[in-house]
């Protein structure tokens, strides 16, 4: 077992994927600067060359329609779009195409790719450098979301879109660049296998949460384990399709559930996950009634008092677990 | 440069016979069977969409046939291509199966999609066609990343992009012409300026009515070329195509032309919209691809007169055939509507959850 942070792990998924499978190629704005995806794909360009790791105009429809092409006819490409804020110019080429050809081809051809969008947030960067839009794009049938929360995840969902026959639109955080840990070797992943994980195990409550906000509810647990609360913490990791049964069996356990997303309340992530798993409890299951907390809807200041205001953090999600116990 | 079409916009011109120069007269009988199947199979949708059968949207192509005759008569079946909302033309000048299209059309489960997506999404990629959608624009930067994906494969491959004067309007289009010309992509861009888009006439819409400009803004070669003269078209198309699989980069097909219905449907759209009164309509019928390819076989080239009409009679009966075959054919099964939404092995794994 080795240490492996976050970021670092995305560029092994890079490395590992690339030195596999020659069709593998990296497309996107930036790619050839530290300055736009942090350290993760450091030096793959003078590794893999600059014909494999392409650096793109400011063009991020034509960019993503590029490689909607190219794994159309064989190749496995991952676009990157260093902000999900810029990738709102390619939404016609994600929603509209990659999602779709399958379906409205009779499942004759799939557009193999990754799309890889990352959240960029906090510093007092504002409405246009900061948004996480995963409840939009889960939205789409045809279109998998992963969103890892771990060094190895980070890694291994990669792993998992590249090789997956699906357009997969994979988002990290730069929130969890940092974030170590131990991991074995990397190797192949079956995108079907991957299924939510309960990473942390307690009797007093659900938290079910994906990416950054795993890391806040795990923080969370830990400050509330001081006070003899424990909690299951449920990492979704794939947002959809989702399978909620793991936050299901919990839940019949616990009897409460708190949904934390670092996105918008309103038709967002965290309310679909609370209605999917109480779609298919009695209402006997519950000790309380189910709770989210989320982004409040209001695009990101900068000011940063109202910044401090606007994320949520470990200190609220553990207050709102104890209102929840009474 | 202007870039007014000058006489290629006007009808009143181009309406005589066309030059043949050295072109084989087996390759133009074979490009005028092609047109002929073109005109008839979309003739046979137009008659299917009045009667109600089909009820999807039929973008026709009728008077646009030597376009796609053209520049496929310079192709290969590993090129690849992509089309638009009007692409019945781009997908049988291929030699694509007129029953798949029929069934396609008609959504049965022997379509070219398996029924999944009707007139507006063809595919082939047996002869070359993998794909066409109706968002307009939408192919244009797909069809780019095909021909990376023909430079990545290094076997001299091109992709072209079939789409209208329209699309010229779509910001996708500017961004993927700078990107083929920086990336040297090996992709012909073929626009089939046919002066309208859905309503509207090119001189509502653009300050100029020759698309090329943008071309030449993006330092792509280009040719602008009487679009309802199949030598003219399949020429420029050769030049432009040798370039690509040598490796020059991309280039841009400007093709004149008029399409006799209206965007959508069987009928002739007399004053839905502006500018389209039924003189201009006569008037563009009389520059007919068909009638000027065959005048000119018959003057130069001196073949027999029954030719025509023992063609047309040939290519009627395999129309009839592919639409008796479509309406026999079985719809997808109730399965297809979620079991394709993702790769096989993946399948059950929302449902399941």
């Amino acid at each position: 077992m080795t240490k492996l942070a976050y970021c670092d792990g995305i560029r092994e998924a890079f490395e590992y994927c690339m030195d596999k499978d020659e069709k593998v190629f990296a497309i996107g704005q930036g790619l050839w600067s530290p300055w736009y995806v942090g350290r993760s794909m450091d030096n793959l360009d003078t590794r893999y060359g600059k014909d494999r790791v392409i650096d793109t105009p400011v063009s991020e429809q034509a960019t993503t329609g590029i490689a909607v092409g190219a794994a159309l006819l064989g190749y496995r490409p991952v676009v990157i779009h260093p902000r999900m804020d810029f990738m709102i110019l390619a939404t016609d080429q994600i929603v509209n195409q990659a999602a779709k050809w399958r379906h409205m081809l009779g499942g004759k051809v799939s557009p193999s790719m990754v799309i890889r969008g990352i959240v960029n947030r906090g510093g007092e960067q504002g409405a246009q450098h900061s948004q996480a839009l995963h409840s939009w794009y889960a939205h789409i049938p045809g279109l998998r979301v992963v969103m890892p929360a771990t060094a190895a995840d980070a890694r291994d969902l990669l792993i998992a879109a590249i090789q997956c026959d699906d357009p997969v639109l994979y988002i990290d955080d730069r929130w969890c660049y940092e974030h170590e840990e131990d991991v074995a070797p990397a190797a192949d992943v079956d995108l079907a296998s991957i299924r939510p994980v309960l990473r942390r195990e307690g009797a007093d409550i659900t938290l079910a949460a994906a990416s950054y906000s795993v890391l806040l509810a795990m923080e969370a647990a830990d400050m509330l384990a001081a006070d003899g609360i424990t909690c299951d913490v449920v990492d979704i990791r794939m947002l959809n399709p989702m399978d909620p049964s793991l936050v299901r069996t919990s839940v019949r356990k616990t009897g409460r559930l708190l949904a934390i997303d670092g996105g918008w309340r309103t038709c967002g992530f965290a309310g679909e996950l609370i209605a999917t798993v109480s779609e298919s409890l009695e209402p006997g299951d519950w000790r309380a009634r189910p709770q989210r907390i989320t982004l409040p809807d209001a695009p990101a200041p900068t000011s940063k008092p109202l910044e401090d205001a606007y994320y949520p953090k470990a200190s609220i999600v553990a207050k709102t677990v104890k209102q929840m116990l009474g | 440069m202007t870039f007014d079409l000058g006489t290629l916009s006007d009808p009143a011109h181009y309406v005589d016979r066309i030059a043949l120069d050295n072109q084989p007269t087996d390759a133009l009988i074979h490009a005028l069977r092609h047109m002929i199947r073109i005109r008839f199979a979309e003739e046979a949708v137009a008659e299917l969409s009045l009667s109600g059968e089909a009820k999807c949207p039929c973008h026709l192509g009728i008077g646009q046939e030597a376009v796609a005759v053209g520049i496929s008569s310079q192709l290969r079946s590993s090129d690849r291509i992509f089309g638009g909302h009007r692409s019945h033309s781009h997908y049988l000048a291929l030699n694509g199966s007129l029953d798949k299209m029929m069934a396609e059309i008609l959504g049965k489960e022997t379509g070219a999609s398996r029924g999944m997506g009707g007139s507006m999404h063809l595919y082939a990629p047996e002869v070359g066609f993998h794909g066409s959608v109706p968002i307009v624009g939408a192919t244009i930067p797909i069809a780019a990343g095909a021909a990376l994906a023909a430079k990545m494969d290094g076997k001299g491959d091109v992709a072209v992009g079939y789409f209208g004067d329209g699309a010229c309007e779509e910001g996708v289009m500017h961004e993927t012409l700078n990107m083929a010309a920086v990336m040297a992509l090996p992709c012909l861009f073929v626009v089939e300026n046919n002066l309208y888009s859905s309503h509207l006439d090119i001189g509502l819409r653009q300050p100029a009515n020759s698309v090329a400009r943008y071309a030449e803004a993006h330092r792509i070669p280009h040719r602008v070329v009487d679009g309802n003269d199949v030598v003219a078209v399949r020429k420029a198309a050769g030049e432009l195509i040798e370039a690509a699989r040598r490796g020059d980069g991309p280039g841009f097909l400007e093709a004149v032309t008029f399409r006799w219905r209206g965007h959508v449907g069987p009928n002739e759209d007399i004053d839905v919209g502006v500018q389209r009164a039924p003189e201009i309509l006569a008037a563009w019928k009389k520059r007919d691809p068909v009638a000027r390819l065959w005048q000119s076989l018959l003057a130069d080239r001196g073949v027999d007169t029954a030719m025509l009409p023992a063609m047309e009679l040939e290519v009627r009966a395999e129309v009839a055939s592919a639409v008796d075959a479509a309406r026999a054919a079985p719809f997808p099964p109730a399965s297809a509507l979620l079991d394709l939404v993702y790769a096989p092995n993946h399948a059950a794994q929302g449902a399941t959850a």
